[in-house]
C-alpha cells in the first residue's frame, strides 16, 4: 500500500508541472504589459522600465518560469503585484472559507443523496421514486447561480432566515452549501440509486434474504457495500466540481474565498496569484482523488488482493 | 403450415428493422425522452425564427428609459429592465445566443474529442500516453477555473469564452471516446480490414468511429445541456458575452441589483437556462437508455 501511495504522489508531480506550465503560458500570453496595469497610464517610462527589471519580466521565457518553480519549492511564491502582499499569506486567509463552502456541501451531498439514492432503488417506481428522479433532473439542469439566487430571494429577503451576503457565522454558509450541492446532488442520487437497482437483483441478495436476514441488513450490508464502488467514485469525482463550483457561488453570496480571489486576480492580471492558486487547486484535487482510490481498497478487499498477489508474482 | 409461412413472415420483418431503427422506436416509446425533444424543437424554432418576428436593434437591445422596470402586465409580459427593455424579447433572443453557441462549441469539441480518443485507443503505447497525460494536465483544473484563465489570456467576448469551453470539454470528450473505441479496436473485423491492406484513416472513420458513435453520441448532448449552463456560470460572473447582447447569464447577473424589489428580472433569465438544459438531459437519458437497454433499470 505505501508503494502505491508513494507511486501515485510521484505521478503527481508531472502533472502539476504541466499545469503551472499551461497557466504560465497562458498568463504570458495575456494582453497588457503587467508593468503598465501595476503603475497606471500616467507612469514614466524610466519607471516603468525600473519595475520590468525588478520584476523579471526582462528575462526570456524559460528562465522566468524556471525561477519560478524553482522559488515555489522553496516556498516562495512570489508577491501579489496588486497589494504586494506575500501571495501564500493571502490564499491561507482566502482557503478555510473556500474549504469550509466545499467539505460543507460535500457532506451534505453525502448525507441527503446517498440515503435518498437507496430509499428511492429500494422503493423502486414508488411515488417517492418517482419524485427523487423528477428533482433530480430539475436540480441537475439547473444553473446553480441562478439557485442561489432564488434561494436568497426566498430565504434572505424574503423569510429573513439567513444572511443574504458575507460569510461570518455558520448560518450565513447555509444556503450556500445547499446551492453548491444541488447539482452534484442530483448526479449522486441518479448514481446510487443505479448502482443499487444493479447490485439488488444479485443472487446473493436473494440468498441473504433467503437465510432469513432482517431487511435492513440486507440492504445496508449486503446491497449497499457491493454497490459502494461507483458512488465512491462519483463522490471523488465531484470534489473538483464543487472546487470549481465555488468560484461562482462565493460570487452570487458575496463570500471570501479562494473563488472571487481568483476571478479578482486573473481580471486585474496578477500573475502570481492566479498561478499560485491554479497551482494550489490542482493539488487540493490531486489528494482528494488519491485519497478516493486508496478508499477503495477498504470498500472493496477483491483490489487489495489483487495488488499483493501482483505483488507477489513480481517477486 | 400456415403457422409456419407466419413465422418466416416474422423474421422477414425482424431482419427488416435496423439497427437504427431499433434505437429510434426505443427512443420514441420513452415519453420523458419525447418531452425533452419537443421541448428541444420548440426552442430551435425560436432561435431559428426569432429574427423574424423580433426587430434587434429596436426591440431587443433600444433602451426605452421611459419604460424602465415595470412589472409582467400584457404589454411586457415579462416586465422590462432597468433599461426599459422588454425582458421577454431579451429571453426569447438569448435562445439563439445560448443554443448556437453550445452548438458550435460541442460540434468542435467532439471532432477534437473523437479525433485524440480514436488516436489514443488505436495506436495505444506511446501515443495514447502523450495524449492521456496532456488531457490529465487539462483535467486536473476544475472547469471553471481553467475557462476563467483562458479568458483572462485571450480577453473576454463570446469567441474566446467558447474557445474556453471547447478546451474545458475536450478531455472529458477524450477520455470517453477513447473507452469506446478501445474495444473495438481488437474486433475480428478490424482485424480483417487490416488484413485486406485497409490504410489506418479509412479503419478509423469506416470501421471504428461508426461502430463507437452511441456513446459519443449521448455524451456530446449530455454536454449540450453542460455547456449551456457553462457559458450561462461564465457570463454571469462576468466573463462572457458582452452587454446589450441578451445573453442569459449577463442578463441574470445584471438583475441582481433589483432582484430585492424586481425579483422577476432574475426569474425569467433563470427559467430558460433551465428548461433548455432539461430539454437536453432528458433527451440524453433517453438517448443513452435507446442505445444501451441493458443500462436501463
Amino acid at each position: 500500500m505505501g508503494r502505491y501511495i508513494a507511486k501515485r504522489l510521484l505521478l503527481m508531480i508531472p502533472v502539476i508541472l504541466g499545469v503551472s506550465l499551461l497557466v504560465f503560458t497562458m498568463m504570458e500570453l495575456s494582453p497588457g504589459d503587467p508593468a503598465q496595469i501595476i503603475l497606471g497610464i500616467r507612469a514614466t517610462p524610466e519607471s516603468l522600465a525600473a519595475l520590468r527589471t525588478e520584476l523579471g519580466l526582462d528575462q526570456p521565457f524559460w528562465v522566468r518560469y524556471f525561477n519560478y518553480i524553482w522559488n515555489a519549492l522553496h516556498g516562495d511564491f512570489g508577491e501579489s503585484w496588486r497589494s504586494g502582499l506575500p501571495v501564500l499569506q493571502e490564499i491561507m486567509v482566502r482557503f478555510p472559507s473556500t474549504i469550509k463552502l466545499a467539505l460543507g456541501s460535500m457532506a451534505l451531498m453525502v448525507l441527503v443523496g446517498v440515503p435518498v439514492g437507496i430509499l428511492s432503488a429500494v422503493k423502486q417506481y414508488s411515488l417517492l421514486d418517482n419524485v427523487t428522479l423528477t428533482g433530480a433532473l430539475i436540480f441537475s439542469s439547473m444553473p446553480s447561480f441562478w439557485l442561489g439566487t432564488l434561494l436568497i430571494l426566498a430565504f434572505a429577503l424574503g423569510l429573513n432566515w439567513f444572511p443574504a451576503t458575507g460569510g461570518d457565522t455558520i448560518r450565513s454558509y447555509i444556503l450556500p452549501w445547499i446551492t453548491l450541492a444541488a447539482s452534484s446532488l442530483a448526479t449522486l442520487v441518479r448514481m446510487t440509486r443505479s448502482s443499487m437497482l444493479e447490485v439488488i437483483r444479485a443472487d446473493y441478495i436473494k440468498m441473504a434474504r433467503a437465510k432469513g436476514a432482517s431487511e435492513q441488513r440486507v440492504i445496508l450490508r449486503h446491497a449497499l457495500r457491493n454497490a459502494l464502488m461507483p458512488i465512491v467514485t462519483i463522490i471523488g469525482m465531484d470534489f473538483g466540481k464543487l472546487l470549481g463550483g465555488t468560484m461562482i457561488i462565493e460570487q452570487v453570496f458575496t463570500l471570501p474565498g479562494l473563488g472571487s480571489l481568483a476571478i479578482t486576480s486573473v481580471r486585474q492580471l496578477d500573475v502570481p496569484m492566479v498561478l499560485a492558486e491554479v497551482l494550489f487547486i490542482a493539488l487540493l484535487a490531486g489528494f482528494i482523488n488519491l485519497f478516493v482510490d486508496i478508499l477503495y481498497v477498504y470498500i472493496d478487499p477483491r483490489l487489495k488482493s489483487q495488488y499483493v498477489m501482483l505483488r507477489k508474482v513480481r517477486r | 403450415m400456415q403457422n409456419n409461412a407466419q413465422e418466416t413472415e416474422r423474421l422477414r420483418q425482424y431482419k427488416k428493422r435496423s439497427q437504427l431503427g431499433s434505437v429510434c422506436r426505443r427512443f420514441a416509446k420513452s415519453r420523458t425522452a419525447m418531452f425533452g425533444l419537443i421541448l428541444l424543437i420548440i426552442l430551435i424554432l425560436i432561435a431559428i425564427f426569432c429574427g423574424f418576428f423580433l426587430d434587434y436593434e429596436g426591440e431587443v437591445i433600444k433602451q426605452n428609459v421611459r419604460e424602465r422596470l415595470q412589472f409582467p402586465s400584457w404589454q411586457h409580459p415579462f416586465g422590462t429592465d432597468q433599461f426599459g427593455r422588454d425582458v421577454l424579447c431579451r429571453v426569447i433572443w438569448g435562445t439563439r445566443i445560448s443554443l448556437s453557441a453550445s452548438l458550435v462549441i460541442i460540434a468542435i469539441a467532439t471532432l477534437f474529442g473523437a479525433l485524440f480518443g480514436a488516436l489514443a485507443a488505436y495506436y495505444g503505447g506511446m501515443v495514447d500516453n502523450v495524449i492521456m497525460r496532456v488531457m490529465d494536465i487539462f483535467y486536473a483544473l476544475p472547469f471553471n477555473l481553467l475557462a476563467i484563465c483562458i479568458v483572462a489570456s485571450l480577453g473576454n467576448g463570446m469567441l474566446n469564452l467558447g474557445a474556453a469551453c471547447v478546451v474545458g470539454v475536450i478531455p472529458g470528450f477524450t477520455r470517453v471516446f477513447r473507452s469506446a473505441i478501445m474495444p473495438i479496436r481488437n474486433q475480428e473485423y478490424i482485424e480483417a480490414a487490416r488484413a485486406c491492406g485497409t490504410r489506418d484513416l479509412r479503419i478509423l472513420t469506416r470501421h471504428i468511429l461508426p461502430n463507437a458513435m452511441g456513446p459519443i453520441i449521448v455524451q456530446a448532448t449530455l454536454n449540450l445541456a453542460i455547456t449551456i449552463l457553462a457559458i450561462a456560470g461564465l457570463s454571469y460572473i462576468g466573463l462572457g458575452v458582452e452587454a446589450p447582447a441578451p445573453e442569459w447569464g449577463t442578463m441574470l447577473s445584471d438583475g441582481r441589483e433589483y432582484m430585492r424589489n424586481y425579483p422577476y428580472l432574475v426569474i425569467f433569465p433563470g427559467l430558460a437556462i433551465m428548461i433548455s438544459a432539461m430539454a437536453l438531459n432528458l433527451i440524453g437519458d433517453g438517448l443513452r437508455d435507446a442505445l444501451d437497454p441493458k443500462l436501463k433499470n
